[in-house]
C-alpha cells in the first residue's frame, strides 16, 4: 500500500526553484496497475523516482506499507529499495560484462543472499521470463526484448511488492514491446503492484488506472474511457 | 555482499578494461620492483663490503698515528703527533701477550725499474707477518725474510701486475730491480689477489719495513696491523695497546686504535643509509603508481556512473558502493605489487648471477614495506574515487550524469 500526502518535490536550478511535483495526494493499493502519463517535464519520472525511494520529497509524506519512508536516511532507503521495489528502465541498464544470469543475480549478491539460494532463484526468475536458454549470454548477445526480459527478471528476483517501469517499451519495437507489457501484466495479476510511466496512450490505456500529471500536479485520476 | 562476491565483482570490472588495468598494474609493479631491486643492490653492496672485511679476519686491530675523535671514519690527522715507530711495535709485541701477530706497515709510491722498463708502483714496507695478517698468498719464490725489525734487507716481493709489466715472460726470481735509487733483488711473486680494501694488491712491491722507511725517508709507520688470538680479546687488546703507546708517547693519546668492528660498523652505517636512500627514491615511483591508480579509478567511476546508479537502484547502500570501488583499487595495487615482487626478485637473482661478488638479496623489511605501501597506496588513492561513486545521486547517476 502506497500513500502520498501533500507531497512536493522542488529542485534548485541556479537561482530558480523548479516545482517538479506539487501537492500530490495519492493512494495505490496493493496489486494495483497504474499508468503514469503526461507530457515531458510533467513530473512523472520524478514521481516514479520518489515512489522507488531513489529520490525524496521536499515536503509531504510518503507512507509505504504503513511506514514513513520519505524522510529515511540513505542506508534505510537502500534497504527499502532492495526488499520492496523492482525497477525496469527504458534503456535496460544491464551490466554489459555480466551474463544474463549474473545480471539477474546482482540484487541478491548485493543483499548478501547465499550462493546456493541465489542459483535457484535466478533459474526460477529466468524461467518466468522465458530466458532459461539464454542464461549464459551477455547483454550484447541478446535482442532488445530479451534484454528487457532479463531486466524484469532482475527486478523481480528479490520478490518485491512494487514493480516500477519507466518507459519499459520505449526502446523496443511494437512486437517485443507488446510481449514485455504482457509479461509485467501477468506478474501484476499474480499480485505485484505495477506502476508504468509511459506516454504511449495504447500502453497507458491497458492499465486499470491512469494518473495524468500536468506541470507537477495530478490533472486526472481514473480509468480512461 | 560477501567478500568473495565483492572480489569477483571488482575483478570482473577490471577485466573489462584489460589494457587500462595492465598499464596501471605495470606502474605499480615498476614501483614495487624498483624498491626491491634497489634495496637488494644496496644490501648487496653492504654484504660485499662486510665479506671483504670478514676475509681479513674479525680479530684485527689497526693502529694509526694521530688522534681522531671519530670511531671509524677516515681519520683526519690533526695537531702535533709523535711518529709511530718500529720501537713501538717491539714494545707492543713484548708487553701485550694477547697480540698473536703484528705487522708494521709503511706505504709510499716509487718508480720501480728493471733494465729499461719502469713503472710507478705503490711500495709497501712490512714484515713476514703481513702475509698471515692480511691473508695474502705467495705465488712463486718466498716472502720477506725474517730479520730484525730495524734491519733492512735489499729484497723485494712483487705483485702479479708488476711482474708481467717489468719482466714479461722472464723469470723474475733473483733479478735485480731499482726502487727509487735503491737496488733490490726479487725473491718472490705474490699470488693474484686483485682489489683489497681500495688497494690493488697485484700492483705493489713489498720490501722489509726498515728499508721502506729509509727509502721514503719517513719517520713514522703508516699503520700497525695487529692480530689478536680471539675475537673476544679484541677490546682488552685494544686498551692494552693504547696503554703501551700512551706510556711511550709521554702520556699522550696521540694514536688511534681501530677495531675491525668499528670500521665495519662505519661502513655498515654508510651503506645502510645508501640503501635507505635508494629505497626512498624507489618509493617515489610507488607513490606515482598510487596516483596512477587514483586516476584510473576516477576514470572508471565517471565511466560507470550509470552502473553506480543501477547498483543504488538495486538496493546497494553508499558504503557498499564505496567498498566495491575500494576493493577494485586495492586489487589493482595488490596485483601490481605481487607482479613487482616477482620482477624485483627475478631482477635481483639476475643481478647476483651477473655479479657473484655482490650478494644482492632484497631485505625482508623492504619487501614487506613495499607490498604494504602498495596496498596502502591502493586503499588511500582509491578512497577519493570510491567516495565520489558512493555519493552519486542515484537518479542523476542512472541518467549517466
Amino acid at each position: 500500500m502506497i500513500e502520498l500526502r501533500g507531497l512536493s518535490r522542488h529542485f534548485q536550478v541556479g537561482d530558480q526553484v523548479v516545482r517538479a511535483l506539487q501537492d500530490i495526494n495519492l493512494a495505490i493499493p496493493d496489486g494495483d496497475y497504474l499508468a503514469l502519463m503526461g507530457p515531458s517535464g510533467s513530473g512523472k519520472s520524478t514521481l516514479l523516482h520518489i515512489l522507488g525511494c531513489l529520490d525524496r520529497p521536499t515536503t509531504g509524506r510518503y507512507v509505504l506499507d504503513g511506514r514513513e519512508v520519505g524522510s529515511l536516511p540513505e542506508d534505510e532507503l537502500a534497504e527499502v529499495r532492495s526488499r520492496k521495489i523492482g525497477f525496469v528502465f527504458q534503456f535496460f541498464h544491464l551490466i554489459p560484462r555480466l551474463t544474463a544470469a549474473e545480471n539477474v543475480e546482482l540484487p541478491m549478491v548485493l543483499a548478501g543472499i547465499p550462493p546456493a539460494e541465489r542459483r535457484e532463484r535466478v533459474a526460477k526468475a529466468l524461467r518466468a521470463v522465458g530466458l532459461t536458454d539464454r542464461a549464459a549470454h551477455r547483454p550484447d548477445q541478446l535482442s532488445g526484448g530479451q534484454r528487457q526480459r532479463v531486466a524484469i527478471a532482475r527486478a523481480t528476483v528479490m520478490g518485491p511488492s512494487i514493480l516500477l517501469a519507466d518507459e519499459p517499451t520505449g526502446n523496443l519495437d511494437r512486437a517485443s514491446g507488446h510481449e514485455i507489457i504482457e509479461l509485467i501484466e501477468r506478474m501484476n495479476r499474480e499480485g505485484l503492484t505495477l506502476v508504468v510511466v509511459t506516454h504511449d496512450p495504447e500502453i497507458g490505456g491497458r492499465a486499470r488506472r491512469i494518473l495524468k500529471l500536468v506541470d507537477g500536479r495530478i490533472s486526472s485520476d481514473g480509468k480512461a474511457a | 555482499m560477501n567478500a568473495l562476491d565483492l572480489l569477483r565483482f571488482a575483478w570482473g570490472a577490471l577485466k573489462g578494461h584489460r589494457l587500462r588495468t595492465a598499464l596501471t598494474l605495470l606502474g605499480m609493479a615498476i614501483g614495487v620492483g624498483a624498491v626491491i631491486l634497489l634495496t637488494a643492490l644496496g644490501e648487496g653492496a653492504r654484504g660485499y663490503v662486510t665479506n671483504e672485511f670478514m676475509a681479513l679476519g674479525s680479530n684485527l686491530l689497526i693502529v694509526l698515528p694521530g688522534k681522531t675523535e671519530t670511531t671509524g671514519n677516515a681519520p683526519i690527522l690533526g695537531g702535533t703527533t709523535r711518529p709511530l715507530t718500529l720501537e713501538d711495535c717491539e714494545a707492543i709485541t713484548r708487553r701485550v701477550p694477547r697480540v698473536r701477530r703484528l705487522a708494521p706497515l709503511s706505504v709510499g709510491s716509487a718508480r720501480v725499474g728493471y733494465r729499461e722498463r719502469r713503472r710507478q708502483v705503490t711500495v709497501l714496507g712490512s714484515t713476514p707477518e703481513l702475509l698471515p695478517v692480511r691473508h695474502l698468498q705467495i705465488g712463486i719464490g718466498r716472502f720477506l725474510p725474517d730479520v730484525e725489525l730495524d734491519r733492512g734487507a735489499p729484497v723485494a716481493v712483487i705483485g702479479r701486475t708488476v711482474q708481467s709489466e717489468l719482466f714479461g715472460s722472464e723469470n723474475p726470481l733473483g733479478q735485480p730491480i731499482r726502487i727509487g735509487d735503491w737496488r733490490f733483488r726479487v725473491v718472490g711473486v705474490m699470488a693474484a689477489k686483485g682489489q683489497s680494501l681500495g688497494l690493488n694488491m697485484d700492483d705493489v712491491v713489498i720490501v722489509p719495513v726498515s728499508s721502506a722507511l729509509r727509502l721514503f725517508n719517513q719517520p713514522s709507520l703508516f699503520r700497525i696491523l695487529i692480530e689478536v688470538g680471539a675475537h673476544s680479546e679484541i677490546d682488552a687488546a685494544r686498551r692494552e695497546v693504547m696503554t703501551v703507546l700512551k706510556e711511550r708517547h709521554d702520556g699522550e693519546e696521540d694514536v688511534t686504535v681501530l677495531t675491525q668492528d668499528s670500521v665495519l660498523g662505519a661502513f655498515n652505517r654508510i651503506l645502510g643509509a645508501l640503501t635507505l636512500a635508494l629505497a626512498g627514491i624507489a618509493a617515489i615511483s610507488l607513490s606515482v603508481a598510487g596516483i596512477g591508480i587514483m586516476n584510473v579509478m576516477l576514470v572508471s567511476v565517471s565511466e560507470r556512473t550509470p552502473e553506480v546508479g543501477l547498483l543504488k537502484a538495486l538496493g546497494a547502500p553508499p558504503r557498499q558502493i564505496l567498498r566495491v570501488f575500494l576493493v577494485e583499487a586495492v586489487l589493482l595495487s595488490a596485483a601490481g605489487g605481487l607482479l613487482g615482487l616477482l620482477t624485483g626478485y627475478v631482477g635481483s637473482v639476475i643481478l647476483s648471477q651477473t655479479f657473484p661478488a655482490l650478494p644482492a638479496h632484497p631485505p625482508t623489511w623492504a619487501v614487506i614495506s613495499a607490498l604494504a605501501v602498495s596496498l596502502a597506496a591502493g586503499a588511500l588513492f582509491g578512497v577519493l574515487p570510491a567516495r565520489r561513486a558512493a555519493r552519486l545521486d542515484p537518479v542523476l547517476a542512472l541518467a549517466g550524469r
